[in-house]
């Protein structure tokens, strides 16, 4: 892994991060970010020079005002904006060391070690079983002992076993929204990826669901390396281990959940968690 | 200020009004059904009584004026299935492209406005077309395969169009996701997009189909024999076909019994009505089966 400090790494934000920038802040770094501009086709400019360590098995919470590049980010990390259309991309995201903006890296591959939980739960229309075996069959997965386990194993990790074992070739549509964005987070887990990426996964979901997928990530992080954008600061704050707050496409502060909600350095940081504007 | 809200009753010339216009328009909906009825009513009222296994089963006798209509239903099933065969494939890959995988560009505005002109064309322009392509330059001669080729020409805009539109009828949200859970673009479209578009697609293929079984104009002179009293054994065969027997009987042939003409009309009748029929079903169960 790399724990080595990279000098010329460049000092993610404004001056104030000096003091704690990410370079050797982990013993092991899964997703080091380096200088990362993202440009769209109508002139936005989404990320502008993003540098920022994301640690391995911690939940590294993406938060600020929309607009500001938090999902951008995130579909950069798996290269799902490869869909979109960005007609700038500067800088590097290596995950394990490796580059994955590459443009001769195995796409599919990465997509499969980095699996992407969306805002609005959209469950495949097909059952449930097969939901949630979907993503193997397309790795070309064939043995049923295999997607039997993987069902078992996905559904448990996401806390939906108790609900469904014995419904597993129903409609996936037949479940609430809570349960179809618990079924979306295992449909993931299928694939056992190292990373999970979730943007926004509780936004529609009422308090008791949103607790249910709250708690699944903190037993899910001793596993996978979970990145989040967050519903609201108070998400942000309840789950975060590290926190990064981003402004208009810039990264404006990032630490330790603990210290940054309680004593954000930047002022813009302080006047957003506390609700002076957002 | 006072903000109470007053509520009166509205003035009966307000009413007549929306009376008015509420019957104008019922009485719009209802002229737009009345020929379909009339026209079902009278061809059926007339035809039935000819209907008789014999009248499906043999071959035309006495100068077409007795026997049956087999040789001319046969061959619009031949070339009902030659249309589906060529016309499908290459109908739905092109929406597929047009759909999936063009991007919006000069290139596929242009392939977009070749159909919709191919749409307009009238058909005896295509049976025009057909004869001058595959009958006379391609020596196919007068046949079932030239006479397929130019209605499956012709039904192409329909097919593409109906199924671009059921292509483009699934959420792209279902595409996103299965990218992410590293799919190709190929499994995204095989997997989730084409069978979720399936009815849709199905309605179209058989609406564009049911056009072709019923034209005329297009195999006047690629592959319609005026009498041929037996079934064709190839493809490079003619053969008689419904809508031309109908015509030829209706125009050509003096003392023919109305009887044998309302009958044939109430066999090519039904058979469109009976695609259609199947077409409407696909829909309204692939509607109530839906799940997005």
């Amino acid at each position: 892994m790399t724990t080595a400090a990279s000098p010329n790494t460049p000092a993610a934000g404004p001056g104030q991060m000096e003091s704690q920038a990410p370079n050797d802040q982990f013993e092991d770094t899964k997703i080091r970010i380096q200088g990362l501009s993202v440009g769209y086709s109508d002139g936005t400019e989404s990320l502008q020079d993003i540098s920022l360590d994301i640690p391995a098995n911690q939940i590294t919470v993406l938060f600020g005002p929309s607009g500001g590049g938090k999902s951008t980010l995130l579909r950069t990390i798996n290269r799902l904006n490869d869909l979109a259309d960005v007609v700038s991309l500067e800088g590097r995201v290596l995950i394990d060391g490796v580059d994955v903006l590459d443009p001769k890296l195995d796409v599919i591959e990465l997509r499969r070690r980095v699996g992407m939980v969306f805002a609005r739960p959209v469950v495949l229309p097909m059952s449930i079983r097969q939901n949630l075996t979907y993503g193997l069959e397309l790795s070309g997965e064939k043995d049923p002992g295999q997607f039997e386990e993987a069902v078992e194993r996905s559904l448990k990790a996401s806390a939906l076993w108790e609900e469904v074992y014995d419904r597993l070739d129903d409609p996936a549509v037949s479940l609430s929204g809570g349960q179809q964005q618990r079924l979306c987070l295992a449909r993931v887990l299928a694939l056992e990826p190292d990373v999970i990426l979730l943007d926004e996964p509780t936004s529609g979901l009422d308090p008791i669901s949103t607790g249910k997928v709250e708690s699944s990530l903190q037993k899910l992080k001793q596993e996978y390396t979970i990145v989040l954008v967050p519903h609201s600061v108070q998400q942000a704050a309840r789950v975060a281990d590290y926190a990064a707050f981003f402004l208009n496409g810039q990264l404006v502060e990032f630490g330790m959940g603990k210290e940054l909600f309680v004593h954000p350095q930047d002022s813009r940081t302080e006047d957003y968690i506390e609700g002076r504007f957002g | 200020m006072d903000k109470t809200l007053k509520l009166g009753t509205s003035s009966t010339a307000k009413r007549r009004v929306q009376r008015l216009g509420y019957g104008l328009m019922t009485l719009a909906a209802l002229v737009t059904v009345l020929p379909i009825v009339l026209i079902v009513v009278h061809i059926y009222s007339q035809g039935l009584p000819a209907i008789s296994w014999e009248f499906l089963t043999a071959f035309p006798s006495d100068g077409m004026r007795a026997g049956g209509i087999l040789p001319a239903l046969v061959g619009t099933i031949w070339l009902t299935i030659g249309t589906a065969i060529v016309s499908v494939p290459l109908g739905i890959g092109a929406a597929v492209y047009l759909a999936e995988y063009a991007a919006d560009n000069r290139w596929t505005r242009a392939i977009r406005i070749a159909i919709i002109n191919l749409a307009g064309i009238p058909s005896v322009v295509y049976g025009l077309f057909g004869l001058g392509l595959f009958v006379l330059f391609l020596q196919f001669g007068t046949s079932i395969i030239a006479g397929s080729l130019t209605l499956a020409i012709m039904t192409l805009p329909v097919i593409i169009s109906t199924t671009e539109e059921a292509l483009r009828a699934v959420p792209n949200s279902f595409r996103v996701v299965s990218i992410s859970l590293g799919g190709t673009q190929w499994q995204t479209i095989r997997r989730i997009v084409l069978p979720q578009a399936l009815p849709g697609m199905l309605t179209g293929v058989i609406l564009g189909l049911e056009r072709a079984a019923g034209e005329t104009a297009p195999i006047l002179f690629t592959v319609a024999a005026f009498f041929l009293p037996r079934l064709p054994s190839s493809i490079f065969d003619s053969t008689m076909a419904l809508p031309y027997h109908l015509f030829v009987i209706s125009t050509q042939v003096p003392g023919m019994p109305v009887k044998i003409q309302y009958g044939t009309a109430v066999v090519l009748l039904s058979f469109v009505l009976g695609m259609n029929i199947i077409a409407t079903i696909i829909r309204s169960r692939a509607r109530a089966r839906r799940q997005w």
